[in-house]
């Protein structure tokens, strides 16, 4: 199909993607009850990539991330990971309530073993990064939806993974939250260069943050599409929802590659495509609601 | 189970919210005595149910009478925190094996469940025969009547943990001793707290009836109920009764409060910000 066509070529272009730091093959998972959860599954995460799965709810996306994070055994197929450090990130926050948010995000550290103080300032480090400075001694009752959710990001981040799987986490949030959540992830996904597998059932929050994104059957689940997402980041919010911010050539992803291709021999101007006066200002628009 | 609004309720009025309905319980209790000692009783049936200022009138100011009782209610307190301390070390090791494989829980979970059904009354004279009929008899007893629930809600809790939380901890590479320290224990405390509470009550209640049983050495204040019984001393038996009663409520009260402290506590709920 020529969306493959357009994938090998993105690939090729892309430097990055030459240390593959997940890889699955033919990957199928059957559950004892006979359910096929995932079919042949073919999967690579380069670094510096992000990629996002959609489909259905229960074609397997969480399958697959519980796979390919070694929590589940595949039934056929092989799974190779290339990271020191694997996190993983839940649809819940999964906080310890018992716990302030610095303990929290400590306990990563503590599990590893490893000195008190460095392990603390690890946490607090990884708190600030999220936004959650002051809020270290909260307790999760204490906290919103959305703050729960930047703990448990920081906790994935505080031991600088290689590889970052995300299971639907900003699916429980609300709408504004959600926009807000999304815009940081992909701040910190170019900052600490993680390669990311994010499963989400929300196209327009796939197309906002990756760099590629695969599209899933309904059971037994199946990649059938793989869409990659040429945009340079960083990306206004509303990219991925509202057409008018876009350059009127990037309406189609499929127009925009040729236009990207060519903003990228022009080298520099690559980035000034998202710079142009329309984007700024809807980006500053949304930015504005987000902090009201 | 333990959840939130219990602890919420905290921050109001703890005079209103505990102390009023106390005192309008304790008000309700003693007007419907005096209405059973005059109204339902004739005169000559009266000593049945003798009014409430006749019991403490002929009690409390009768050394010869209230030095011996309270003796016996200090004996029974310590047979109650005793055996209180052991059922809770028992029942929290063994939920803790339990926890830790499935096969360790499908053989003693059953005992017990059998310990907890036999009717305990059933079992007493046995312990006597075997443990004879003293001190540590009424320990026996007590123990096994407080320990259900500290075993059923210690494993209870120990369960709780979330499926995505165990992951985290796989994830981690956790061993199972930082899993039971950093996850299960701690998910645990609130249900621990609660099996605290009842098996507190429940060993007043193992306490008092093994020294009714086992009269061997200083008497209880389950054993002067029994001979009180025998002599018909209705004073007197009245007078136990609101002791034990009192007993009772003081031991389950301190353990609320305490679980409603800790737990609050231990979830930041009480902290202020």
């Amino acid at each position: 199909m020529s969306i493959d066509a357009v994938s090998t070529t993105s690939a090729a272009q892309r430097p990055l993607s030459m240390t593959r730091t997940l890889v699955l093959d033919g990957v199928s998972k059957q559950f004892d009850t006979g359910t096929v959860a995932l079919e042949d599954v073919d999967l690579t995460v380069g670094a510096g990539d992000f990629v996002s799965v959609v489909g259905p709810s229960g074609c397997g996306k969480s399958t697959l991330l519980r796979l390919a994070s070694g929590l589940d055994a595949a039934t056929t197929g092989s799974i190779e990971v290339n990271a020191h450090s694997t996190s993983y990130v839940f649809q819940e926050a999964t906080l310890l309530e018992w716990r302030s948010a610095l303990k929290n995000v400590e306990l990563v550290g503590e599990l590893s073993g490893g000195l008190r103080s460095e392990r603390r300032a690890k946490a607090q480090e990884a708190l600030d990064l999220v936004g959650l400075t002051g809020f270290e001694k909260q307790h999760p009752r204490q906290l919103s939806g959305g703050m729960r959710m930047r703990v448990s990001i920081a906790r994935a981040l505080v031991a600088d993974p290689d590889l970052a799987l995300f299971d639907e986490p900003f699916g429980a949030l609300d709408e504004i939250t959600r926009l807000h959540m999304q815009t940081e992830l992909q701040k910190l996904f170019r900052l600490k260069e993680f390669a990311g597998l994010f499963i989400t059932h929300s196209v327009s929050e796939a197309v906002y943050l990756s760099t590629r994104v695969l599209v899933m059957s309904g059971r037994p689940g199946r990649i059938v599409a793989d869409i990659p997402i040429p945009w340079s980041y960083p990306r206004p919010p509303s990219c991925a929802t509202n057409p008018s911010s876009r350059p009127s050539s990037a309406r189609s992803p499929r127009r925009w590659e040729s236009t990207h291709e060519r903003a990228r021999h022009d080298g520099p101007r690559d980035r000034d495509l998202w710079q142009g006066p329309r984007v700024r200002r809807g980006h500053r628009a949304r930015g504005r609601d987000l902090d009201a | 189970m333990p959840s939130g609004p219990r602890v919420v309720r905290l921050r109001r009025g703890v005079v209103v919210d505990k102390v009023l309905p106390t005192v309008a319980a304790i008000l309700g209790i003693v007007g419907i005595w005096y209405l059973v000692s005059y109204v339902v009783l004739s005169a000559d049936r009266r000593f049945l149910l003798p009014p409430p200022h006749e019991v403490l009138g002929s009690t409390l100011g009768n050394p010869n009478i209230m030095n011996p009782m309270l003796a016996a209610l200090w004996q029974t307190v310590g047979v109650a925190i005793v055996g209180l301390a052991l059922a809770v070390v028992i029942g929290m090791t063994y939920a803790i094996l339990m926890s830790q494989s499935r096969w360790v829980e499908k053989i003693l979970y059953p005992y017990a469940v059998i310990l907890q059904t036999i009717p305990i009354l059933a079992l007493t004279p046995l312990i006597g025969i075997w443990m004879g009929y003293g001190f540590s008899a009424r320990i026996v007893v007590c123990v096994i009547i407080a320990l259900f629930p500290m075993i059923s809600n210690t494993l209870f809790g120990l369960m709780s943990a979330t499926p995505a939380a165990h992951d985290l901890f796989t994830l981690n590479r956790a061993t199972p001793a930082q899993r039971l320290r950093k996850l299960q224990l701690p998910a645990a405390l609130p249900a621990i707290f609660t099996g605290l509470r009842n098996a507190a009550g429940l060993s007043v209640i193992g306490a008092i009836v093994g020294d009714f049983f086992f009269q061997q050495g200083d008497p209880g204040i389950g054993g002067l109920l029994r001979t009180y019984t025998l002599r018909l001393n209705m004073d007197a038996l009245f007078m136990a009764i609101i002791l034990t009663a009192v007993f009772g409520v003081v031991v389950f009260s301190v353990f609320a409060a305490l679980d409603r402290i800790v737990i609050g506590r231990w979830f930041g709920s009480t902290d202020r910000r």
